[in-house]
């Protein structure tokens, strides 16, 4: 391997490539003039209205000047405050479910009906029921998140392997132990895949929600923006979220490789660095 | 008294599937004293596994008792160990904590497990291996800690369902001969699963060979032969000559009965 090729491996270069090359053809684009500049603010331009939007060095960004932080943390919290409810309930709804028929013949159906429903389509009852406010929104990003949690918890606990429920068994374990030692550990590689799919959906619900009930957050600037025509600060908003959900996935990737640590080097997935 | 005993065992399984019920057991009565080593020998699918199954709570004979320890068997639990033909370790724990499970489930701190855990590693012969996971673990040294955690429970009895099966033949030679190094040195008894008729005669003390479809006691022979065995000697190959005599009267006989199985289970069916 050349010596690039290591400086190249060692920083993770890569992974800039993609970013770069759309960022310079859409400055090329806009610089260009086939649209109004308005319409189709440049990179350079967008970064210099986040820039201020971050530190409000010259109000480019006018009232949300140097409130980026306090935008972002409340968006934030009303994703941490309905994932950390729906990743609780989901797992633990989903864990009875898989494992008592009972509680499937009962609740399945119904959770069943609810999941097709999209949860913007709760926005009005959110509303009526919760105000305009935090709740509403921490509301929809619950929506967002249970379902996939819930769903992959149950696959989890259906395809946990007999046998080692049976081996427990032969060693003495009480239906609570095998759901504590056994059933949720062999489930956990699938819990995990339902709560990064759930931290998609839950930014996409937070600023949804703050779009339409909230007076605050990312979401709220971004539609705020749109408004006033302000397409430099609709894109920074944009790429804020997006930075956001990246940081949010890796966090969870972060705590799945250790909490899955034992299946380092079994599965393809355990291979990625 | 028996360590294990079986009277009058039968099992029907019902196949919904096809509306016809098998009859899988068909009235087995074994007494197991303490302190043997015996070996359920059989084709596959003639029922070992179900028999062994009962032993360990899994399945209810549909007639019959099953006493371990003059107790009646009625679920899975502590007082038997069982070693599987897949080992069936915990994917998650490393060897030593899949080897002191059994206390995790009692509750014992980490530093007690692991000290209680270390005698039956070494007794198996996996220092070293105390922190792999078993996706590190070949085979042999899986069913190596299957063993070990079964061990750990200090059981009178111990349930094997061919455990060395998908091993290689080298590994399974140095596995058997573990085995019975560990039965002389532990004093429990074994019952052991398997279809192949020289593992039965290295390992037993008694080798019950069985019919298939429905499984019986076709005999129960004691072995008295001196340990180690020598598999080339006079008296395991009579031993062998007469097992497989028997195998081959008995395949002879099933092909001469048209549809036994169904016919056998339906007067039980009636009988039941
Ligand atoms: N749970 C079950 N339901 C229906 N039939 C079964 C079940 N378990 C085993 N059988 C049948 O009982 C017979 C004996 O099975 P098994 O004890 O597993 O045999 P072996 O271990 O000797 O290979 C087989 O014909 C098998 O198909
Ligand atoms: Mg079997």
């Amino acid at each position: 391997m050349t010596a690039i090729g290591k400086i190249w491996e060692r920083f993770a270069w890569e992974k800039a490539v993609v970013p770069l090359v759309i960022l310079v053809a859409w400055e090329a684009v806009s610089r260009s003039g086939l649209l109004p500049a308005a319409l189709l603010p440049p990179p350079t331009v967008v970064l210099h209205a986040w820039g201020d939007w971050v530190f409000g060095f010259d109000e480019t960004s006018q009232a949300n000047s140097g409130r980026w932080f306090a935008d972002a943390l409340s968006s934030a919290m009303r994703v941490a405050a309905g994932y950390a409810i729906a990743a609780a309930s989901g797992i633990l709804l989903g864990i009875a479910i898989g494992w008592w028929r009972w509680v499937e013949r009962t609740v399945e159906p119904t959770i069943q009906m609810l999941r097709p429903v999209p949860p913007v389509s709760w926005i009005p009852v959110a509303i009526i029921w919760f105000g305009i406010a935090n709740k509403p929104a921490i509301f929809l990003v619950f929506l967002g998140a249970f379902f996939p949690i819930l769903m992959n918890t149950i696959h989890g606990v259906k395809t946990a392997d007999r046998n080692l429920i049976r081996a427990a068994a032969m060693m003495g374990a009480t239906e609570q132990q095998l759901l504590r030692h056994v059933v949720f550990p062999a489930a956990l590689p699938s819990i995990f895949a339902g709560l990064r799919i759930g931290i998609g959906a839950a930014w996409m619900l937070t600023v949804t929600a703050e779009m339409v009930a909230v007076k605050s957050g990312l979401g709220y600037v971004l539609w705020d923006s749109y408004y006033f025509l302000r397409y430099d600060l609709v894109l920074a908003a944009m790429a804020s979220i997006g930075l956001l959900g990246y940081a949010t996935d890796g966090l969870i990737k972060l705590l799945m490789s250790v909490a899955l640590h034992w299946q380092h080097g079994s599965t393809l997935q355990s291979r990625e660095g | 008294m028996a360590s294990i005993e079986l009277k009058n065992i039968t099992k029907i399984f019902r196949d919904a599937k096809r509306k016809r019920d098998l009859l899988a057991i068909d009235d087995v009565s074994l007494s197991v004293e303490p302190n043997q080593f015996l070996c359920l020998l059989g084709s596959s699918g003639c029922g070992k596994s179900t028999l062994l199954n009962m032993i360990a709570g899994f399945e209810k004979p549909t007639g019959g008792s099953v006493t371990v320890g003059g107790k009646p068997v009625d679920g899975p639990g502590a007082d038997r160990g069982m070693v599987f033909q897949q080992a069936n370790l915990m994917p998650w724990l490393p060897v030593w904590e899949n080897v002191a499970f059994h206390l995790r489930l009692k509750g014992w701190r980490k530093a007690d497990r692991r000290a209680a855990a270390q005698e039956y590693i070494d007794m198996v012969g996996l220092q070293g291996f105390e922190n792999h996971f078993p996706a590190e673990l070949s085979g042999g040294m899986s069913q190596r800690v299957g063993i070990a955690r079964a061990l750990l429970l200090n059981p009178q009895v111990i349930l094997m369902d061919e455990p060395f099966a998908a091993l290689d033949a080298q590994t399974k030679m140095d596995m058997q001969e573990e085995l019975v190094a560990i039965w002389q040195k532990q004093r429990c008894t074994i019952v052991f699963v398997t279809h192949s008729v020289d593992e039965a005669l290295v390992l037993g003390t008694q080798v019950a060979v069985l019919t298939s479809r429905p499984g019986r006691v076709r005999e129960l022979i004691d072995l008295d032969l001196p340990r180690p065995r020598d598999i080339t000697g006079q008296q395991f190959n009579d031993h062998k000559r007469h097992i497989l005599n028997l195998i081959r009267e008995e395949g002879m006989q099933q092909r001469k009965e048209a549809k036994p199985d169904s016919m056998a289970a339906s007067r039980q069916g009636a009988a039941a």
